[in-house]
């Protein structure tokens, strides 16, 4: 089932998602990449409803890419939350709601310092030291309260990130077969192997 | 009567004309300067900055701007006009990416903002808008540059090198920077001499040199640089030294005639003499 985490450590973001396009018990692909660039720095895992997940995905891409074409300046990860979660919070209230959850990673230049944001489809965003999604989150969270340091440096925040998944994959009756990790620093984004 | 046909945006007058679209021309004329040039693989914008006051801060100021990763445009006349349709342009860039996932093409947006031009000359309750707009670009997979101009009409066209509008009081008028244009442009620049023509084009109604004139460089799709003053100042000194040169030149060459003529006189002088 969709699952996806995410954890800050000194300087950096990592967030990894499955990469299973599932429909009912049938799995339609598995190299699919369910985390966005949102921007040089800044990262977006997405996970819920097939369709609304992508379409979403996409309106918050091209808002938050014409926010930096008008100011010069791209938005930074607390006021890219708070443009997504209103966003969301807005689509609630509609007629037809999107249901998306989303986790968000980005690396504030202003202030070097990872930014991460744990949200929900009914509006909830809430900064967080490290967060999950999905039915992986029930076997994460744990652990990342036992083994998650803000001070840890990429190597072991991304051990850390190994001991989830592979909790998931011992535990959880229907495991993600396979994860995309990307990493957001001061550098940017990137794709890491895990 | 003719009064009349100035007051609705809609009406035409007797003889064909639309008043309104003619006086946002006319706004155009107004304006600073605005020239592009299309090189073999490079596309130069510039412009005439008008000097700022003292106290104001000169980077608020934007005469060329960015509507894409790989568009940029520049403007002639009414500034507030032109921040308006750059919005909606840039809307239209991400809309488009949003709904095909390709970037615009330049032509593409060329059309939708001589489209939204158009519009304000046949709607009610609107004015048109006073700026005629150039743009520069390459299109997605593609190497060429690309140079479009478009006017208060909602007319467009691509553009070898083109030049909006014009200048200053005196009076000069982007005519003169279009006939400089059409003498100096060659085909197949580099980016060198493509940018020295933007400069020496410029130079033609911009009096007071390198510190007025801002100079915007694509090379390729979404390689775009800002020239620096110092950049800038290199280069108007090089086209000084240049004409001064060539003034130099023709100054000995008129010498020489010169002379040569008061030796024949003085020859032809002496022959009379001696033939007296």
């Amino acid at each position: 089932m969709e699952t996806s985490f995410a954890l800050t450590g000194k300087g950096y973001v990592i967030i990894a998602a499955d990469t299973t396009a599932a429909r009912s018990i049938v799995k339609m692909k598995v190299d699919e990449d369910k985390i966005k660039e949102l921007g040089t720095h800044l990262l977006m895992a997405y996970s819920g409803e097939p369709g609304d997940t992508v379409q979403f995905a996409e309106y918050v891409e091209r808002n938050i890419r014409l926010y930096q074409i008008r100011n010069l300046y791209p938005l930074r990860p607390p006021a890219a939350a708070s443009w997504i979660r209103r966003s969301l919070a807005q689509s609630l209230r509609s007629r037809n709601p999107y249901s998306v959850n989303l986790l968000l990673g980005g690396y504030d230049q202003a202030e070097n310092k990872p930014n991460l944001y744990w949200i929900d489809y009914l509006g909830s965003v809430v900064e967080v030291p490290f967060a999950a999604h999905g039915y992986g989150s029930y076997f994460a969270l744990s652990l990342l309260d036992r083994y998650h340091d803000p001070e840890a440096p990429l190597e072991e925040g991304l051990a850390t990130l190994k001991r989830c998944l592979d909790e998931v994959a011992k535990r959880l009756v229907v495991s993600p077969s396979k994860y995309m990790v990307k990493v957001v620093d001061k550098d940017g984004v990137r794709e890491v192997e895990i | 009567m003719s009064r009349s046909y100035d007051r609705a945006l809609t009406v035409f007058s007797p003889d064909g004309h639309l008043f309104q679209v003619e006086y946002a021309l006319e706004a155009v004329r107004k304006g600073t300067c605005a020239v592009g040039v299309r090189g073999k693989s490079v596309a130069v914008l510039g412009v005439e900055k008008k000097s700022v006051l003292q106290l104001q801060d000169p980077r608020t100021v934007r005469k060329v701007v960015m509507l894409d990763d790989h568009v940029c445009l520049a403007f002639a006349g009414l500034t507030a006009d032109g921040r308006v349709l750059i919005d909606k342009a840039r809307v239209e860039c991400q809309s488009h990416r949003l709904t095909v996932e390709d970037p615009v093409t330049i032509e593409y947006i060329t059309r939708h903002i001589a489209g939204i031009q158009q519009k304000y000359t046949q709607s009610g309750g609107v004015r048109p808008f006073g700026i005629s707009t150039l743009i520069i670009g390459f299109d997605p997979h593609d190497t060429r540059p690309r140079l479009y101009q478009t006017e208060p009409s909602g007319i467009y066209s691509a553009w070898k090198a083109s030049t909006s509008c014009i200048a200053n009081a005196i009076g000069r008028s982007s005519k003169t920077v279009r006939e400089f244009l059409e003498k100096n442009y060659k085909e197949d620049m580099t980016r060198e001499e493509s940018i020295k023509l933007t400069v020496k084009s410029l130079l033609e109604v911009v009096q007071t040199g390198a510190k007025n004139i801002e100079i915007s460089v694509m090379e390729s799709y979404g390689k775009v640089t800002n020239l620096e003053l110092s950049e800038i100042e290199a280069i108007v000194a090089e086209i000084e030294r240049e004409k001064e040169a060539d003034a130099e030149r023709k100054r000995s060459r008129l010498a020489a005639t010169a002379a040569g003529q008061a030796a024949m006189a003085t020859r032809a002088d002496a022959g009379q003499s001696s033939g007296q």
